[in-house]
C-alpha cells in the first residue's frame, strides 16, 4: 500500500494535546505511523490538519430515513447532481440519498458516521442502505427502550437476562450499541399514549421509564461494551421539558463505567437541544441550557451531543412515535408513522425552522448555549440530530456559529423577533468562541471515546487508523465568519484508512467502507433463548431464523468488535 | 431420503409468506412437496419445476419464429440495445430481489434510462397521496398482536392475498387479541359481494365510484356532522354506525387495494383515507396500509428510494433523477413515444397494459427477462429466460409493510441459467465498456 506524508500543516489532535502546532503526519498500510520511507508527500503548510470527524448521532439509513425520501419529492427539487466519472448520481437535501449521505460526509472531513436508530426488525434495511452509502465507515444502534424482552425483563430487575438478550440482538441485527428512544412512551403509543415522565407507568408492561433505563445501563455495564446507553429521553419537544431532562440525567448518578475500551460515561444523553427547554407554553418559550450543561459539567459520568437547529426547511424523523403526531398536529404538514411490532416505532414530519418564527430562533440559541456553557468539550458533542434540528451539511455553519461570536450577533440581528429571542435566551451575552482544538475534541477525538473507538479514530496518534482531514484554512489568519464556513465544507485532503479519497477538493475513490458492529459473548442462557422462541412463534410475524442479517450482500465488508462478557 | 427446507419465503404476493415448507428430492433438484403455502404459492413452486420451461435465451426472427441463443448473445443484444437508445423505458422490478434491482438502477443511470416499477399500474396512485399527506402505518405484527377494527377497503385478500387474514389480519392470536377473531371486528367495503365481504361484520356495498364520498362522509360521521341521508349507497344511520364503532376501537386499520387506488378519483381516495386514519388518531390509534401486490414491489420502491430519492418512474435519462407521474410514467411515454427501448424485468406488462401501449413494446427494440412464457416474452425481440428468485437463487424482499426478509434457495436452476441479477452484471459490463466508463 502507497505511502503517504503530510508536511507542515497545523496540526489539532486532542489526544495528543498537538494544538495547532506545525508537524507532520506520516500514513502507511491504512495506519498513521511515526514514519515512512518513501512516501507521497503533500504539502499542507497554512493548512488545517485533523483526525477524520465522527458523527455519533445521525438519521442516515433505514426505513424511516427511506419514508422521509420517498415522502418527500419536494427535497429533491434544484438540487439533483448526475453522475460523473465513477461518483453516482445525488440528490436530496435533508434527506440525502445514500451515495450523497457518504460523498457530503468525506467533503466535511467525516470519516466515520453512526446511525442513530435502527428497528431491529428492519435491520436489513439499515446495512442495505448502509452498504449503498460509500467512503464512511458506519454502526446502526438498534432502538432497546421499547421492546417487549427488555420491559418484560427488567421489570422483574432481571439484568444479566437484559444482558443476554441484548447480547443476542446486537448479534443477529449486527447492531453497535443500545439505543432507546423515549423509554416506555414509543411502546404507549402502540395505544396512542405515551409516557412524559420518567415515573409515568408504561401501560400494561406497569414499568417506568427510570426503571427502563437503570436497567439498561446495568446490562450494558454488564457487558462492557464500548459504547454507553445511548438515550433519547422523554417529554422530546415540550416547554418546560429540562426538569424531565434533569431528572433522566440523574438516572445515571452513581454508576461507573466498566469497559475495556476506555470509555468513562455510562449514559450519553443524545440531542440535548430539544431536550433543555423553559417555560410553560409556547408563548413564553425560553431557554434553560444553562441548567442543563451546569448539571452535564459536573457530572463525569454523562455525555451529551446538542442537536443544534441550523434555521432550515427538514424533515424530522423519530422513534418517539407519539412526538411525530404531536408535531403534526402543531403543524399540520404531513405526517408518516410506522409502528414495529415487539419492538418500536417511527414517525416523520417536515418541519421549518423559520428565523421568522421566535420559537426557531430560541431553539437555535439553545442549542449554542448548551456547547458554549460547556466545559469539557471531549463529553459535549457535534450534531444536529441530523436532520431532525437540520442537515448535517450544515456543520460547518454551525461551527462558523460556535468559533464566532460576529456570526451570531449577526444571525441574532436576522431574526424577525430578535428581541423576544434575545430575552429568552442568554445567546447574546456569551462571547466565547471554540477554538479549533475544542472543535477537534467535539468532533473527533471526544465522539471516538465515548463510543469506545479510541484505539482506532479520532486522533493522529501513530497506530491509529489513518483517517486524515486537511483543511484550506490558516488558523494563524484573522477570518471572517463565512470563510470559517467554506473552509469546513470542503476539505483540500482526505484519506480514509489510508486510501486517498479526496484529493484537491475532488473524490477520486469510493474508499473501502466498513460496517461497524459488536458481538458480544455472554453465558449461556437458556430461559432467554427459550423466551426468544416464545415470542417469535406466537407474536412475531417473522420466523426466527428469518430475523438475522446474514450475508455479503448486507455486509460486504464487516468489522466486527468482540466483547467477552461470560463470567 | 427427501429433505425438508423450512421457513421459506414465498416469492409471490406482498404478503410475503416465510413459513413455507418445501420437501426436496435427496439430490436437492427437485421439489418434491410445498407445505403451508396458499394455493397461488404452491403453484408458484411447482411452476418453476415444469419440464417444457425456457432455460436458454431465445431470439425473435423476422418471421414472428424464436431461435435458441446464448447468454452470451443475449447480454451483447441487450448491451448494445441500451447503449444505442436515447432513453430506454426499464420496466418491472416487482418479482426479483433487491440486489438486482441496485444493478439495473446503475445501468440506467449510465445510459440515461427510466426506471418504472408495477406500481405504476398499481398503488403508484397510493404513493403520490402519501406524498400528499403522508400515512400513518405499521408492520403487520403490530395488526396481529393489538388490532380489534380491521377495515378492508377496495380489497379482496381471500382472493389475492389468501394468507393475509390468517396470519396478520382477521384471524391470528396475538398478544393483546388473545381471542382471535373473536376480538375483532371487520369492516369491508366493496361495491361487490366478496369472499372477504362474507366475513365481514359489517359491510358497506359502495355505489361503484363513490368511494371518495364515502369516505368523506366517515370523516364528517367521526365528528358528528350533518349527511345527506344516503352516501354512496349507503344510509346515513350506517356510517354514523360505523364512524362509532371505528371509534370505540383500541387500534384499528384500513387495508386498501386496487379498488380505490386505480378507480375513479385515484389518488384523492387514498387522500381520503389516509385523512380518515389520521383523523381517528383524534379518539384512538388507527394505521393504514396498501395491500401491495407483488411480493417486492415494495423493494423496487425502497431501492429507489433511498437510491435515488423517488419511489417509481423515475427518469435518469439526464443522468440524475427525475420524478413526475403522469409524464415519466411507463404508459406516459409508451403511447407518447418517447422511449425507443424497453427493457423489461419480472413482472408483464403484455398481459397487464393498455393495447396501445403493448403494441408499442412489439415495435420497439425490447428484451424480456422473465423465467416463465408470459404474453411480454412473446412480444419482445429478446426473451431472457432466468432463475426463479426464492426459489432457485436467494436475495432481499419488502413485505406489504416494509418489513425486508432474505428469501432462500431450495433448489438449482437448471444448469447453466443465470439469475436476474447475474445477467444484469453481465449487461452492466459490458455497457460500461460500451460507454467508455469506470
Amino acid at each position: 500500500m502507497s505511502e503517504y506524508l503530510i508536511k507542515n500543516g497545523f496540526v489539532f489532535d486532542p489526544t495528543q494535546k498537538i494544538n495547532g502546532d506545525v508537524k507532520d503526519v506520516a500514513i502507511q498500510d491504512g495506519k498513521i505511523v511515526d514514519k515512512v520511507a518513501k512516501p507521497k508527500v503533500i504539502d499542507a503548510k497554512g493548512m488545517t490538519v485533523m483526525a477524520g470527524a465522527l458523527d455519533i448521532h445521525a438519521h442516515v439509513a433505514g426505513p424511516k430515513v427511506n419514508i422521509g425520501r420517498i415522502f418527500r419529492p419536494e427535497d429533491k427539487l434544484f438540487n439533483e447532481t448526475p453522475r460523473k466519472g465513477m461518483m453516482r448520481s445525488e440528490g436530496g437535501f435533508s434527506i440525502p440519498t445514500t451515495y450523497r449521505t457518504g460523498y457530503a460526509y468525506a467533503r466535511m472531513g467525516y470519516t466515520t458516521v453512526m446511525e442513530a436508530a435502527m428497528p431491529p426488525l428492519f435491520a436489513r434495511h439499515v446495512h442495505e442502505e448502509i452498504r449503498d452509502t460509500p467512503i464512511i465507515d458506519e454502526g446502526a444502534y438498534p432502538v432497546f427502550g421499547n421492546n417487549w424482552f427488555v420491559l418484560e425483563y427488567l421489570k422483574n430487575r432481571e439484568i444479566e437476562n437484559t444482558a443476554a438478550y441484548i447480547a443476542w440482538l446486537l448479534r443477529v441485527t449486527r447492531g453497535f450499541a443500545v439505543k432507546l428512544v423515549n423509554p416506555g412512551g414509543t411502546e404507549a403509543w402502540g395505544w396512542g399514549l405515551n409516557c412524559l415522565q420518567v415515573t409515568d407507568p408504561v401501560p400494561y408492561f406497569d414499568i417506568t421509564p427510570e426503571e427502563i433505563i437503570k436497567g439498561l445501563i446495568e446490562a450494558n455495564e454488564y457487558l462492557g461494551l464500548p459504547h454507553s446507553i445511548h438515550l433519547h429521553g422523554n417529554n422530546l419537544g415540550n416547554p418546560g421539558n429540562y426538569t424531565t431532562t434533569l431528572d433522566t440525567l440523574k438516572l445515571a448518578e452513581g454508576y461507573k463505567a466498566k469497559n475495556n475500551f476506555g470509555r468513562d460515561v455510562v449514559m450519553h444523553h443524545t440531542h440535548i437541544q430539544f431536550h433543555s427547554y423553559g417555560g410553560t407554553k409556547w408563548a413564553d418559550f425560553e431557554s434553560k441550557a444553562k441548567e442543563v450543561a451546569d448539571y452535564v459539567n459536573r457530572q463525569k459520568n454523562i455525555s451529551i451531543d446538542v442537536g443544534f437547529v441550523t434555521l432550515d426547511e427538514t424533515t424530522t424523523m423519530t422513534a418517539d412515535g407519539p412526538f411525530e403526531h404531536h408535531l403534526t398536529e402543531l403543524n399540520h404538514l404531513k405526517w408518516a408513522n410506522a409502528d414495529v411490532e415487539l419492538e418500536t416505532a417511527a414517525g416523520v414530519v417536515p418541519y421549518i425552522y423559520s428565523p421568522d418564527i421566535f420559537v426557531s430562533g430560541v431553539q437555535w440559541a439553545v442549542g449554542l448555549e448548551i456547547a458554549l456553557f460547556s466545559k469539557d468539550m471531549m463529553r459535549c458533542h457535534l450534531t444536529t440530530d441530523h436532520p431532525n434540528a437540520g442537515p448535517f451539511t450544515r456543520y460547518p455553519r454551525v461551527l462558523k456559529w460556535l468559533m464566532s461570536q460576529k456570526a451570531r450577533d449577526e444571525q441574532i440581528k436576522a431574526f424577525k423577533a430578535s428581541d423576544k429571542v434575545v430575552s429568552q435566551s442568554q445567546i447574546a451575552e456569551i462571547d466565547r468562541e471554540l477554538t479549533l482544538f475544542e472543535v477537534a475534541q467535539m468532533t473527533r477525538a471526544g465522539p471516538a471515546k465515548v463510543l469506545g473507538l479510541s484505539h482506532m479514530y479520532g486522533g493522529l496518534k501513530p497506530g491509529l487508523d489513518a483517517d486524515v482531514a486537511v483543511y484550506d484554512f490558516n488558523p494563524e489568519k484573522e477570518h471572517k465568519p463565512d470563510e470559517i464556513e467554506k473552509a469546513f465544507s470542503h476539505v483540500k485532503f482526505l484519506w480514509k484508512t489510508g486510501t486517498p479519497i479526496i484529493t484537491d477538493g475532488e473524490i477520486i475513490s469510493h474508499g473501502n467502507k466498513r460496517t461497524l458492529w459488536v458481538n458480544p459473548k455472554v453465558n449461556e442462557n437458556p430461559q432467554v433463548m427459550r423466551d426468544i422462541h416464545d415470542k417469535f412463534l406466537k407474536f412475531y410475524t417473522v420466523t426466527e431464523k428469518n430475523y438475522e442479517v446474514t450475508g455479503k450482500h448486507f455486509i460486504p465488508n464487516p468489522f466486527v468488535i468482540e466483547v467477552d462478557a461470560t463470567r | 431420503m427427501t429433505k425438508t427446507i423450512t421457513d421459506v419465503i414465498c416469492p409471490f404476493c406482498g404478503t410475503l409468506c416465510d413459513d413455507i415448507e418445501v420437501v426436496v428430492s435427496d439430490d436437492g433438484k427437485k421439489i418434491v412437496e410445498v407445505m403451508n403455502a396458499c394455493a397461488i404459492g404452491y403453484e408458484k413452486f411447482h411452476h418453476s419445476q415444469a419440464t417444457d420451461r425456457a432455460t436458454r435465451p431465445r431470439m425473435q426472427q423476422a418471421d414472428g419464429s424464436y431461435k435458441e441463443v446464448s447468454y452470451d448473445e443475449a447480454v451483447e443484444y441487450t448491451a448494445q440495445m441500451f447503449a444505442k437508445s436515447k432513453k430506454t423505458l426499464m420496466y418491472g422490478w416487482s418479482s426479483t430481489n433487491c440486489e438486482a434491482q441496485s444493478v439495473g438502477h446503475e445501468i440506467a443511470e449510465i445510459c440515461g434510462s427510466v426506471v418504472d416499477n408495477t406500481a405504476t399500474v398499481c398503488h403508484g396512485t397510493t404513493l403520490i397521496a402519501v406524498q400528499d399527506v403522508g400515512i400513518p402505518s405499521c408492520t403487520l405484527g403490530e395488526i396481529k398482536n393489538r388490532a380489534d377494527r380491521i377495515l378492508f377497503w377496495g380489497c379482496n385478500p381471500a382472493h389475492a392475498h389468501p394468507r393475509h387474514m390468517s396470519r396478520y389480519s382477521i384471524f391470528p392470536r396475538g398478544f393483546f387479541t388473545g381471542k382471535g377473531q373473536h376480538s375483532r371486528k371487520v369492516v369491508v367495503v366493496d361495491p361487490r359481494p366478496t369472499d372477504t365481504s362474507k366475513m365481514a361484520d359489517y359491510y358497506f356495498q359502495v355505489e361503484q365510484g363513490r368511494d371518495y364520498e364515502l369516505l368523506q362522509a366517515f370523516r364528517a360521521a367521526l365528528k358528528h356532522e350533518w349527511l345527506p341521508d344516503v352516501v354512496a349507497g349507503i344510509p346515513k344511520e350506517r356510517i354514523y354506525e360505523g364512524a362509532d364503532m371505528l371509534k370505540a376501537g383500541r387500534f384499528g386499520i384500513i387495508f386498501f387495494g386496487m379498488g380505490v387506488t386505480q378507480t375513479l378519483s385515484k389518488n384523492h381516495n387514498i387522500d381520503a383515507a389516509i385523512m380518515l386514519t389520521k383523523d381517528l388518531n383524534e379518539y384512538t390509534k388507527f394505521n393504514i396500509m396498501p395491500m401491495r401486490g407483488h411480493y417486492n414491489v415494495t423493494g423496487s420502491g425502497e431501492v429507489l428510494g433511498w437510491q435515488f430519492g423517488f419511489p417509481y418512474a423515475v427518469d435518469i435519462s439526464r443522468g440524475f433523477a427525475r420524478y413526475n407521474p403522469g409524464d415519466t410514467t411507463s404508459n406516459d411515454l409508451l403511447m407518447r413515444g418517447d422511449v425507443d427501448s424497453v427493457f423489461v424485468i419480472a413482472s408483464d406488462p403484455g398481459a397487464h397494459f393498455p393495447w396501445t401501449s403493448v403494441k408499442k413494446i412489439s415495435e420497439l427494440p425490447s428484451v424480456a427477462v422473465d423465467p416463465h412464457f408470459t404474453p411480454t416474452t412473446e412480444i419482445c425481440k429478446l426473451h431472457v429466460p432466468v432463475a426463479f428468485v426464492g426459489i432457485e437463487v436467494g436475495g432481499n424482499a419488502y413485505r406489504m409493510d416494509n418489513v425486508p426478509i432474505d428469501t432462500r434457495k431450495v433448489v438449482d436452476p437448471p444448469e447453466g441459467m443465470l439469475t436476474d441479477e447475474q445477467f444484469l452484471e453481465k449487461v452492466l459490463h459490458r455497457v460500461k465498456e460500451l460507454k467508455g466508463v469506470h
